[in-house]
């Protein structure tokens, strides 16, 4: 069995993230890191392979030159190979962009399954496995939360706001995983130092046949109008419990804002 | 006036607050249109009618719902071509933003997920978007084919306006590619009694402070009226739900108030809880990141504090 898992490269999310000139979010300032809800895609991947007889786990990302890391911490992981898709047309894609990417790349890889965490936690849009679902004509089964693999049949558990799903489907499918599908494992030395013989890649947009036209800042279907900070809440009043009256005072606050 | 199509978020056509929030948005836009899936548009009428439902499409047809998401894109992909309506408006969630995703490709449309203010502006609706768990304001338009939104619950007050809810029934024939990932079983969430989290106006959150003891948590939260809401170290602890996590792997929440009790206030946590109108800390640590956020807070031992407020509140409620 074959299977591709598609990964982001994100800015680490307790730094301060910002936005360049151009309202993208700038990459540079910021140190990057594997997207950490991408793990458990990749953890998934690495289960399912080691079940079936014959699998393999191809790592798909896009994004600049330091996105490479992402695929590396994927391979130390666990995986056998990544294509890492860069160009500079690249920059500023939206969603739309970014999922005709992926797709041309999946096409060309041709993999029973197709593996997604549940979003970005930069974007945090989570509309990729749908997109790339939609795209390719694959079965959507996604936000799994339990992944049970039967031969070709793919059954899981989705949990909703207001109820819990078991959707079934067959491969070749694309499937999406929550962070309470498995615990994402952590690479060994000796992992660490395989990771550096395995294959990686590099795609351009013409290898791929994508028209630069068609992606990039330029050609996304939304636009940011402004991206500003927020002034930062201000602390309020922190009152400590030292005689048992904090209960009183946190009431007063609550009548006080018409809480109660 | 064009049409604005709201799919309506509904359990057996018990109409989610949410669905009023999109149709008060979708007034400022042009002439909200309901879009109703399901066979019990009897149980939803009334409420659609109140929050100004114009036009209600219903698609009645039981296969529609046997299927993961992609039935419910035909169907509004069906309306989009059909009625050429100014903006579609759908509720984020993890099926709303799959939905919306997959008709934004589908229709050739732009798609802007997690707004939490929609205006008509001169050139297009405007969107605001709260990113960098809360940190930056982002505004955004569309610039390709019929905007597609998913909107926050809890944006906006629903404003109750009569509209007057002309049905028209339609149906479509779904493609193979719709049937392909069944949905063998479908379990309710049981119950609570209280607020379901999301829509929640009040809510009394529990971390890796509270010990795995709840208890006086759902005390408080009953008190108030709340909803209850876990940390994710409290979920990894196996001590709440995971339906019940708040942050950015779990729900996303904008209450009016937001009580956090022995949640430190990680990044994690915060992405899912800083755009709450309020909020209140009460923790052991007076180091706590969370009492840099809070408008309100109480150092000290969660459990004596929140039962002896219980007491309180439950005692002026006579």
């Amino acid at each position: 069995m074959k299977i591709a898992v598609c990964v982001k490269y994100v800015p680490d999310a307790s730094a301060r993230r910002t936005f360049s000139a151009d309202h993208t979010v700038d990459r540079a300032a910021v140190d990057g890191l594997l997207c950490e809800l991408d793990e458990y895609a990749v953890e998934e991947a690495l289960r399912i392979r080691d079940d079936a007889d014959d699998g393999q786990v191809v790592i798909v990302t896009v994004g600049p030159d330091a996105a490479r890391a992402a695929i590396l911490r994927s391979l130390q992981m666990g995986a056998d190979s990544g294509v890492h898709v860069a160009d500079q047309a690249i920059h500023g894609s939206d969603a739309v962009g970014t999922s005709l990417i992926l797709a041309k790349v999946l096409e060309q890889q041709g993999a029973d399954l197709v593996i997604c965490g549940m979003a970005s936690t930069d974007g945090s849009m989570g509309v990729i496995p749908a997109m790339l679902a939609e795209r390719l004509g694959l079965p959507q089964v996604t936000l799994a939360s339990e992944v049970v693999v039967k031969g070709s049949t793919v059954r899981v558990r989705r949990d909703g706001d207001v109820a819990t799903e078991v959707v079934e489907a067959t491969t070749p499918l694309l499937l999406s995983v929550t962070d309470q599908c498995n615990e994402p494992r952590y690479p060994s030395f000796k992992a660490i130092m395989a990771a550096k013989k395995k294959p990686v890649e590099t795609l351009s947009l013409s290898d791929l046949g994508v028209d630069a036209g068609a992606v990039g800042l330029d050609a996304a279907w939304t636009r940011v109008v402004s991206a500003e900070e927020r002034p930062p809440r201000s602390a309020g009043t922190v009152v400590v419990d030292e005689d048992g009256s904090g209960a009183g005072t946190l009431v007063d606050f609550l009548v006080h804002q018409k809480f109660i | 006036m064009s049409e604005v199509l709201v799919l309506v978020d509904h359990v057996g056509g018990t109409v989610r607050k949410t669905t009023a929030e999109l149709l008060t948005f979708a007034r400022r836009l042009g002439e909200p249109a309901a879009v109703f899936i399901g066979a019990e548009v009897e149980v939803a009428r009334g409420f659609l009618t109140s929050y100004g439902a114009e036009k209600v499409y219903v698609l009645a047809d039981p296969e529609l719902s046997d299927f993961l998401v992609l039935p419910k894109v035909e169907a509004l992909a069906h309306l989009v071509e059909a009625s050429s309506p100014a903006a579609v408006l759908i509720a984020s969630g993890g099926e709303g933003k799959e939905i919306a995703a997959r008709l934004a490709l589908k229709t050739g449309s732009g798609l802007i997920t997690d707004a939490v203010d929609v205006q008509a502006g001169e050139a297009g609706l405007v969107t605001t978007q709260s990113v960098f768990a809360g940190n930056v304001a982002v505004t955004a338009g569309v610039t390709h084919g019929v905007p597609i939104v998913t909107v926050k619950p809890n944006s906006v007050t629903p404003q109750a306006v009569d509209g007057a809810a002309v049905e028209e029934t339609t149906s479509i024939v779904l493609s193979e590619a719709a049937k392909t990932a069944r949905i063998v079983e479908r379990r309710p969430r049981e119950s609570t009694g209280r607020p379901e989290l999301t829509e929640a106006a009040i809510v009394v959150a529990g971390g890796r402070g509270t010990g795995g003891d709840f208890a006086s948590v759902e005390a408080f939260a009953d008190a108030l009226g709340a909803a209850v809401g876990a940390s994710r170290a409290a979920v990894d602890a196996g001590w709440y739900p995971h339906a019940y996590q708040v942050g950015q792997t779990g729900k996303t929440v904008s209450p009016e108030l937001y009580v956090a009790t022995g949640i430190s206030g990680a990044i994690q946590h915060r992405a899912g809880m800083q755009t709450s109108k309020t909020i209140v800390a009460v923790n052991k640590d007076r180091e706590a990141p969370i009492f840099e956020l809070a408008d309100f807070g109480v150092v000290g031992d969660l459990h004596s504090i929140l039962t002896a407020a219980t007491e309180q509140v439950n005692a002026r409620k006579g």
